[in-house]
C-alpha cells in the first residue's frame, strides 16, 4: 500500500493530475473554438510604438498532437500506476519485474547449475565451463579480500598455495564458503610483557629461518612452549581444526617483519570468513569451491588449458 | 515594422494586374474573423525541368544509391557497413568502432554542423533543397504521384472529383507509397541487423519485435513526412529552417526574383512590347507560385518558408525563354548584388569573405584532426583495475606487492599477441610484473576482450604511501610496426613496512 499516511492524499493527487489533464482539454477546446478579428497578418501586439508582431499561427494538425498527448496520458495512467495509490490496470511494479526478471534468470541458468551440481568438486575443478563461471563468481564475491589473482592480502589467505588455515579438502573448502570461519588468536601482550613479546617474535621467526636474535629466540622458546603450543602445537605446524596457522612454512597470513609479529603476538588477531550459504545458494557455492580447489591444484589447471 | 528579418517581406500584399488573367491562389482571402490556428491548404507542386530540377535528381540518386545499396556490400566476409548495437561494435568497412570510440560520432556531428554553416553561408539552404532526406523523399513521392496522378492540374481536377476512377489512382499512389516507404525502413533496419538474413526473414514474415518496430516505424515516417506532411515539416518541425537566418549575411546567395526588372508585373502578349506598355518582365505566370513545393510567392521576397530548391528559377526561365526575354528574372543572387546591380563576377569575389574563410579554415583543421586520429588510433586499449579489497601485500622482508587487473580490448578484427611490462618511480626500487601465465605472451582472439591479472613486486626502501607506475603493453599491427600503449596507475606502499628491518636484515 501507498507510503501515505492517510488516504485523503491519495484522492488529492488524483484529482490533481486529472484536474491538470482536464484544464488541458478545457483550454484546447475553448482555443480551437475562438475567433479573432483584425489582420489576420499580425498578432495586434505593438511594442515601442511601431515594431508590431506578424501572425505565425500553429498548424491546426499540431492541435491533434495535445490531444493524442493526453489520450497516451489517460491511457498510461489506466494502465501503470500513478493516480495516488491507484496500482494500475497491468498491476506493474518494478519491484514485480524485478523478481520476474529473476525467475527467467533461474529458469535460464539454473540447469547448468544443476548440472554442475551433480558433478563432484574435485572433477568440476577440472572442467573449463565450471571454472569459467566458477572464476566470474570469484570476480564478483572473493576479490574483494582475496584480490584478484586469489593470492589474499595481509589478514586474507592466498588461496593458491595450497597451504591452509582450516584445511584444504574439497569437502573442507565447501564448508568454509557456506558456513564461513572465525579465526581466534587471543592476546599475549599482558601476559609476556613487552620484553617477552619481543624475545617470542624472535623465536617465531628462527621457526621458518628468518633472521632473528639469537638469544632472544632462545628465551622466546620457553614462552612458545608455554603459550603457543596449545594452539600451533609443539612443532609449530599449527592446527587445522582451530585455524591456527602453521609458523614454519614461510606463509605469512599478516606478514612477518617482526613488528608485525610482535603486533600479533601482543594484541591477537580475530579473522572472519563470512558464511555465503543463504548469500550464494548451495549450487554457486559448488562451483566457487571447485574453482578455489583448482586454484592450489596446477594439474587441474593444466587439464583445463590441455582442454582449450 | 519589424527590423529587416529574411522573411520580412513574406506578409507584404502583392501587387496584382489590374487583368488579373489568372487568380494565384498566393494566400488566403483576409477574414475577418479567423481561428487560432491555420488549416493546411494542400499544395499541388507543378512539375519542371531545368538545370537546378537535374541537379536535384542528381542529388536524389547519389544520396538513395548510397543509403539503398551500401548494406548489400560485403567486406571481407561480412556485412560492410553494419551497426552491431547488441555487441557494441561499429563496422565501417575495415573500420570496427566500439563504445570507446563515441568521440567520433560527436566529431562527425561537429563537421556536419560545420559543412552546413559553410554551405548556408555561402549559398543559403543548399542543405534543405537538395540532399535534405525530407526533400528527396517527397521529391520520389511527387514523382510517383505525378506519374499516377497527372501533374497538378490534373490532381487538383481528381481531387474535387469522386467515384471509382478517383479511388483507383489514390489507392495505386499508396500502395507504390507504402512499397517504398517499407522499403526504406527495411534498408534502415539493415544498418543495424545483417541485411542479408533481414531479407530472408522479410521472405518467411518472421522479424523478431524490435526488427518489426523498426521497419515499421521508419517506413510509417517516410511514408508520412513524404507522403502527407511534406513541408509542413520544413516550415513547423524542423529546428534548422528556423536558424538558417542567423548563418545568412548579405553576400549568402539566395533565390531572389529582381524586382526592379520584374516589376510592374502583369500580362501581355508575345509581341507587345513592355516597356511600351509600362510594363517589367514579370508577366506573372504564375508558374514560380505552382512549382513551388511550400507554395510560396518567391516574389515577395526570402521567406523563412523557402527551401531553397529553385524550382522557381527552372519554371521562370522556362517562360522567359519562350517570352523571349533574358533568363534569370529569378535566380540565385545577394542582397547585395541585387541593391547595388552587380553581375557575377562581383557575387563571387564576396564568397571569399572572412566568415567563409573562417568556417573553411575550423572544418579544414577538425577534418585534418580526425583524420589524424583515426589514422593514429590504437587497435589495442588497456585498462588497469587496481583491486581495492586488497592495497598491498607483504611478500617476504624486502618485497611489497599490488594486485591489478588489466582489462584488454582488442578492437581489431585481427588477434594481437602481446607482452606486458611495468615501470615504477625510483623509490619503488626494482619492479617486477608478474602472472600465472606459462609464456612470456599473452594471445589476444579478434574482437575480443580479456583480463590478465597481474601481480607488481617493487622493493621500496625510502618511502611510504602511494607511488606512480606505469604499465606498458607491445604489440605489433599488421604491417610489423610496434604498437605501444601506456596505462598509469599507483603502487601503493603500507606504513611501517619500511621499518629498519626491511633494509637492514
Amino acid at each position: 500500500m501507498s507510503d501515505f499516511t492517510s488516504g485523503f492524499w491519495s484522492y488529492y493527487i488524483a484529482a490533481l493530475t486529472l484536474g491538470g489533464i482536464a484544464f488541458c482539454a478545457f483550454i484546447l477546446v475553448r482555443m480551437s473554438k475562438r475567433r479573432v478579428s483584425g489582420d489576420p497578418d499580425k498578432t495586434g501586439h505593438v511594442w515601442d510604438e511601431d515594431l508590431d508582431e506578424y501572425n505565425n499561427p500553429l498548424p491546426r494538425w499540431w492541435v491533434w498532437l495535445f490531444w493524442i498527448t493526453i489520450a497516451f496520458g489517460l491511457g498510461y495512467l489506466w494502465i501503470y500506476p500513478g493516480l495516488g495509490s491507484w496500482g494500475g490496470a497491468s498491476h506493474w511494479s518494478s519491484r514485480g519485474q524485478y523478481e520476474q526478471e529473476v525467475k527467467a534468470a533461474e529458469a535460464e541458468y539454473g540447469p547448468l547449475y544443476q548440472k554442475f551440481a551433480a558433478v563432484d568438486i574435485a572433477t568440476l575443478a577440472g572442467d573449463p565451463q565450471a571454472r569459467a563461471v566458477g572464476h566470474r563468481l570469484f570476480l564478483t564475491y572473493c576479490t574483494q579480500c582475496h584480490a584478484s589473482d586469489a593470492r589474499g592480502g595481509k589478514g586474507f589467505p592466498n588461496l593458491t598455495d595450497d597451504d591452509w588455515l582450516f584445511g584444504g579438502s574439497p569437502e573442507t573448502i565447501q564448508t568454509t564458503i557456506m558456513e564461513g570461519r572465525n579465526g581466534v588468536m587471543p592476546p599475549f601482550g599482558p601476559a609476556l610483557g613487552p620484553e617477552g613479546v619481543l624475545d617470542t617474535a624472535n623465536y617465531v621467526r628462527s621457526l621458518s629461518g628468518l633472521p632473528h636474535d639469537a638469544a632472544r629466540a632462545e628465551r622466546g622458546k620457553k614462552n612458545f612452549a608455554t603459550y603457543c603450543v596449545a594452539c600451533h602445537g609443539a612443532d609449530a605446524k599449527g592446527n587445522q581444526a582451530v585455524g591456527a596457522p602453521n609458523l614454519t612454512d614461510q606463509i605469512w597470513l599478516f606478514g612477518p617483519s617482526e613488528a608485525t609479529i610482535v603486533e600479533t603476538i601482543t594484541n591477537g588477531r580475530n579473522i572472519v570468513m563470512p558464511a555465503h550459504k543463504d548469500f550464494l545458494g548451495e549450487a554457486r557455492v559448488h562451483l566457487l569451491a571447485a574453482y578455489v580447489y583448482g586454484l592450489s591444484h596446477p594439474e587441474l589447471q593444466r587439464r583445463v588449458a590441455e582442454a582449450k | 515594422m519589424s527590423a529587416p528579418l529574411p522573411d520580412a517581406g513574406a506578409k507584404a500584399p502583392a501587387p496584382r494586374a489590374s487583368g488579373g488573367r489568372k487568380v494565384v491562389p498566393v494566400a488566403a482571402a483576409a477574414e475577418t474573423e479567423q481561428s487560432l490556428y491555420e488549416v493546411r491548404r494542400k499544395i499541388y507542386p507543378r512539375a519542371v525541368r531545368g538545370g537546378f530540377a537535374r541537379w536535384r535528381w542528381a542529388l536524389v540518386f547519389a544520396t538513395q544509391i548510397v543509403f539503398y545499396g551500401v548494406p548489400w556490400l560485403t567486406w571481407g566476409g561480412r556485412q560492410a557497413v553494419l551497426f552491431d548495437l547488441q555487441a557494441r561494435q561499429f563496422h565501417i568497412f575495415g573500420l570496427v568502432l566500439w563504445p570507446q570510440d563515441f568521440i567520433y560520432l560527436a566529431i562527425l556531428l561537429v563537421i556536419s554542423a560545420f559543412s552546413l554553416f559553410l554551405f548556408t553561408a555561402v549559398a543559403g539552404r543548399l542543405w534543405c533543397g537538395y540532399a535534405c532526406p525530407q526533400t528527396v523523399y517527397t521529391e520520389i513521392f511527387l514523382w510517383v504521384e505525378r506519374r499516377i496522378e497527372g501533374d497538378r492540374a490534373a490532381r487538383m481536377k481528381l481531387d474535387a472529383s469522386k467515384g471509382a476512377r478517383k479511388v483507383l489512382l489514390k489507392g495505386a499512389k499508396h500502395a507504390v507509397w507504402v512499397a517504398i516507404a517499407l522499403w526504406t525502413g527495411f534498408t534502415f533496419v539493415g544498418y543495424f541487423t545483417p541485411i542479408r538474413e533481414l531479407a530472408r526473414s522479410s521472405l518467411a514474415l518472421s522479424y523478431g519485435p524490435w526488427e518489426t518496430f523498426w521497419v515499421l516505424f521508419y517506413g510509417f515516417a517516410t511514408y508520412g513526412n513524404a507522403g502527407w506532411m511534406r513541408e509542413q515539416v520544413c516550415k513547423y518541425m524542423c529546428p534548422y529552417a528556423r536558424f538558417q537566418s542567423a548563418m545568412f549575411d548579405r553576400d549568402t546567395l539566395v533565390i531572389t526574383y529582381d524586382p526592379a526588372r520584374g516589376e510592374p508585373r502583369g500580362g501581355r502578349s508575345r509581341s507587345a512590347d513592355p516597356r511600351a506598355l509600362g510594363l517589367g518582365d514579370c508577366v506573372d505566370c504564375g508558374i514560380c507560385v505552382q512549382v513551388c513545393p511550400t507554395g510560396i510567392d518567391i516574389r515577395n521576397g526570402l521567406q523563412y518558408e523557402c527551401i531553397g530548391c529553385a524550382a522557381c528559377i527552372d519554371g521562370c526561365d522556362q517562360v522567359m525563354e519562350k517570352m523571349g526575354y533574358p533568363k534569370g528574372l529569378i535566380r540565385y543572387s545577394t542582397e547585395n548584388a541585387l541593391e547595388k546591380g552587380w553581375g557575377g563576377g562581383a557575387i563571387l569575389r564576396q564568397v571569399l569573405r572572412p566568415r567563409v574563410l573562417v568556417y573553411s579554415a575550423v572544418l579544414a583543421a577538425i577534418v585534418a584532426a580526425t583524420g589524424a586520429a583515426l589514422w593514429a588510433r590504437s587497435p589495442i586499449k588497456m585498462d588497469v583495475i587496481r583491486d581495492r579489497g586488497s592495497l598491498a601485500r607483504e611478500v617476504d622482508d624486502r618485497h611489497i606487492e599490488n594486485v591489478y587487473r588489466l582489462q584488454i580490448m582488442n578492437t581489431e578484427e585481427q588477434a594481437h599477441r602481446f607482452t606486458l611490462s611495468v615501470e615504477g618511480s625510483a623509490h619503488l626500487g626494482h619492479v617486477e610484473l608478474l602472472t600465472d601465465a606459462r609464456e612470456p605472451f599473452f594471445e589476444i582472439a579478434p574482437l575480443a576482450t580479456r583480463e590478465v591479472a597481474v601481480r607488481v613486486q617493487a622493493v621500496p626502501h625510502d618511502r611510504e604511501g602511494s607511488q606512480p607506475i606505469t604499465f606498458e603493453l607491445v604489440t605489433s599491427d599488421r604491417g610489423g610496426r610496434e604498437i605501444h600503449v601506456h596505462e598509469k596507475s599507483r603502487f601503493i606502499v603500507p606504513s611501517g613496512t619500511l621499518h629498519p628491518g626491511r633494509s637492514d636484515r
